[in-house]
């Protein structure tokens, strides 16, 4: 095998690493809800192009899950007494 | 990309660290890349495929009819600008979110 990085370099991979990794975690967050809001939204059949109502839907769709979401977590830390961080 | 490392292995043995060094790291972060950018392409075929054959053909027949070759074309440009209103629609959020944060930590900390 090939030598080993030198250490600017092994730190500079392990930043890159961290930030691919995250974009994989963002881009499996998008076909989650992608799949789920196509389910929720696309109801009719399939057409050239949305209806209005059905892009909107997919819009909301987005943005009352990640409400839910951050209520659920809400609720949570309300329940267990915690402050507010 | 096999090219890439190919290209790279023959010659980098006996000459000095830092040029090849870079070299290396390029082509690390570049096999990487692509990895995570053929990750997400497969999942992305792999959904629109099953919600577009969910849609498409209710009915399996002996073969797959002109119509039903028409619903699936049509499913898969709605499957992509679906995916890409979802994307927009949650960086949209997520840097309103981040914004938000922001705000509230600058005013705790007065």
């Amino acid at each position: 095998m090939a030598d080993k990085f030198d250490e600017a370099t092994q730190k500079e991979l392990a930043q890159f690493l961290e930030h691919q990794q995250a974009e994989a975690r963002l881009n499996s967050q998008i076909q989650k809800f992608t799949s789920m809001c196509w389910d929720k939204c696309v109801t009719g059949s399939i057409g050239g192009r949305f209806s209005r109502g059905e892009e909107s839907c997919l819009v909301s769709c987005v943005d009352r899950f990640l409400d839910t979401s951050l209520f659920v977590v809400k609720r949570i830390e309300e329940q267990q007494g915690k402050p507010p961080a | 990309m096999s090219s890439f490392f190919g290209g790279n292995s023959s010659s980098i043995r006996q000459s000095q660290p830092p040029p090849n060094d870079t070299q290396r790291k390029e082509a690390v972060m570049a096999q990487v890349r692509a990895e995570v950018q053929g990750a997400n392409a497969k999942e992305l075929l792999d959904n629109l495929t099953e919600k577009c054959y969910l849609k498409c053909i209710p009915k399996p027949g002996t073969s797959m009819s002109s119509a039903e070759e028409t619903c699936v074309s049509r499913c898969m440009d709605l499957y992509f600008q679906a995916f890409n209103i979802t994307a927009k629609t949650y960086a949209t959020r997520l840097q309103k979110e981040r914004i938000a944060q922001k705000d509230a930590n600058a005013a705790s900390s007065y």
